[in-house]
């Protein structure tokens, strides 16, 4: 006899930020159609006043946990912080893309919907509590990702963007589908509590079903390890960020990274935490997470040493980024130690979401100047534009991980997790490799300032759009802020718990 | 005869196995698009095989989503591939190299 599920049990309450923007996303694809194209900033302002709903809503339900879809969507302060980061993520974006849209002569409505649907699949990821969920929203994240990625079309380098990112996402995907699969067979469940529940047996029997579980993990793992562009599946970002439209370069290096983190650590943390050979060691997965990120911090800091193209250069930055949460990731697996380690991977996550987002603003803003992201196109900024200059400089310090920025929190953080953990070669190899960091972020801030321009900048170049002004000023803010503040954020994050939202 | 489990299992790795390769030795766009599908669909036989071994409809639930969604993801990829075949007149992936660095 099928049950139909009455909207009580489904308590789709809890997870109406998400809901909200994926609805509002389908109606404004609607509404779109209706305004004329040369008032496509309604669309905007559209967009971007659903996504500050969803962030008022986030705020007011911050404090109740709940779960809705029948234990698929967990809606806990994890997913609440998350989800004021992702939100925050496509606001500065929105506002970062209209006058680069307009510039490139791609102005058109569905660009704001396709961000929409990716920011409702990265808060879906993050909350995700089923490897269903978990599939279904990566895809969501996924798909518009792969559009806005040849938004540029017929701009052959955006289309081969597109075009390597589908198929490299679509393989990723292909493995975590079939990771879902083993873990299915062995546990005989997708939701991640219940596999949490019965995955310390299947490996304690060590039986061929506990084969199939540790398959079935590493499988999940090479899925998510694309999308958050980890070493050695990081093929793709470097030829993505460079071919995709910067604004679409700048959301997507926060916002498929916070999707997939946010998945990561729930799989790894909620559902496989048990999954060890003896009581009370760390997990089986921390190795192979530290390695990955170990890998991850040397290849992206030392290939970005010798790109020319500042959007390369920062989507290997942002593959060391991605290592340096893994960091925190494979801290998680230690006993006791997940919450500090989610704690700290949520704070860095904020510190470089500002960060990101205001490099990539400066980027935008230099491109519309001086035509093009080559560190050439840097040179003589100091003098031609102080105020951007400075700007820059905060970035890259933060990037660096500079005391008063956002990212020394960060970093200071997820560092002193991966010790407590244990783990004191990988905090030295984050160590060194942020060292090696420091020359090709500072190189920008020479080519800035003590490097001068050979003539003919006197030429009257436009000035930088007042939204990409506000975007690096409110980035600007956000990582000084942070740095200077960290209780201001870390009053949110001691209240998650990963482990504790586990009721078997 | 009962088909056992595991037979299926064992036949869904494999196509996922022979999936793979196609993805990293095939050259022409579609070719690799039609290797994807069939690990995604490797998948879904080993989702409805475990299905059957548990008793519980979770799996069939999970195979209705993935043909869902590689139907959309069919529709983008297609897409794309016919905007690269507009512009460069091949779809073969080696001759993507606008990028280098």
């Amino acid at each position: 006899m099928l049950q139909l599920p009455s909207l009580e049990t489904l308590n789709m309450g809890a997870a109406l930020p998400a809901i909200s923007i994926a609805a509002w996303a389908c109606i404004l694809l609607l509404i779109d159609l209706w305004i004329p194209k040369d008032r496509k900033i309604l669309t905007v302002y559209l967009a971007a006043g659903n996504l500050v709903f969803a962030f008022i809503a986030n705020l007011l339900v911050f404090n109740q946990s709940g779960d809705s879809f029948m234990g698929m969507y967990v809606a806990d302060q994890f997913s609440g912080v998350m989800n004021l980061i992702i939100i925050g993520t496509a606001l500065l974006s929105i506002v970062l893309s209209f006058d680069y849209l307009k510039r490139v002569g791609i102005e058109r409505g569905e660009y704001y919907v396709l961000v929409l649907f990716v920011t409702a699949g990265a808060m879906f990821m993050a909350a995700a509590n089923d490897l269903i969920l978990i599939f279904v929203a990566l895809e969501l994240l996924s798909i518009p990702l792969y559009v806005l990625s040849a938004f540029r079309a017929p701009d052959i380098r955006s289309e081969e963007a597109g075009m390597k990112y589908f198929l490299l996402g679509a393989f990723a995907s292909a493995f975590l589908v079939f990771g879902g699969a083993m873990v299915y067979g062995a546990t005989g469940t997708t939701n991640l509590n219940e596999i949490a529940a019965s995955a310390g047996m299947i490996i304690a029997s060590n039986s061929s079903t506990s084969l199939f579980l540790l398959l079935g993990a590493a499988l999940l793992l090479v899925g998510l390890g694309f999308k958050v562009a980890a070493v050695p599946f990081h093929e793709w970002t470097p030829d993505v960020y460079e071919g995709a439209p910067t604004p679409v370069t700048a959301f997507m290096s926060v916002a498929a990274k916070l999707g997939g983190f946010g998945s990561l650590l729930r799989i790894l943390v909620v559902g496989m935490s048990a999954v060890t050979m003896t009581a009370g060691e760390p997990a089986v997965w921390q190795n192979v997470v530290a390695i990955l990120a170990g890998l991850t911090m040397i290849v992206g800091n030392i290939v970005a040493l010798s790109q020319a193209n500042i959007k390369r250069m920062l989507a290997y930055s942002s593959i060391a980024n991605a290592g340096y949460i893994l960091m925190a990731v494979a801290a998680a697996g230690s006993p006791g130690l997940a919450n500090e380690a989610t704690r700290g991977a949520l704070v860095y996550m904020l510190a470089y979401m500002f960060t990101n987002m205001g490099a990539f603003a400066v980027v935008i803003a230099v491109e519309r100047a001086n035509g093009g992201a080559d560190l050439e196109h840097f040179v003589g900024l100091g003098k031609a534009r102080p105020m951007l200059a400075i700007m820059m400089v905060v970035f890259m310090m933060s990037l660096t991980g500079i005391p008063l920025t956002g990212g020394f929190i960060g970093k200071a953080l997820v560092f002193a997790t991966t010790l407590n953990a244990g783990l004191v070669w990988l905090a030295i190899i984050g160590v060194l490799t942020s060292v090696v960091s420091a020359y090709y972020y500072v190189r920008v801030i020479v080519n800035m300032f003590l490097r001068d321009a050979e003539a003919s900048t006197e030429e009257a170049t436009p000035g930088y759009s007042t939204g990409v002004q506000w975007v690096a000023a409110v980035a600007l803010g956000g990582t000084v802020l942070l740095g200077v503040l960290p209780t201001l954020i870390t009053v949110l994050t001691d209240r998650v718990s990963l482990v504790a939202s586990i009721t078997p | 005869m009962v088909v056992q489990t595991e037979s299926f299992v064992m036949l869904s790795i494999v196509l996922f196995v022979l999936g793979a390769m196609g993805v990293l030795l095939r050259r022409n766009a579609i070719m690799v698009f039609m290797s994807i599908e069939l690990m995604l669909n490797a998948a879904n036989l080993a989702l409805v095989a475990f299905a059957r071994y548990w008793g519980n409809e979770t799996g069939q639930l999970f195979v209705f989503f993935v043909i869902t969604v590689a139907a959309a993801e069919v529709a983008v990829g297609l897409a794309l591939i016919v905007a690269i075949f507009r512009s460069k007149r091949s779809i073969n992936i080696d001759e993507l190299h606008e990028m280098k660095g």
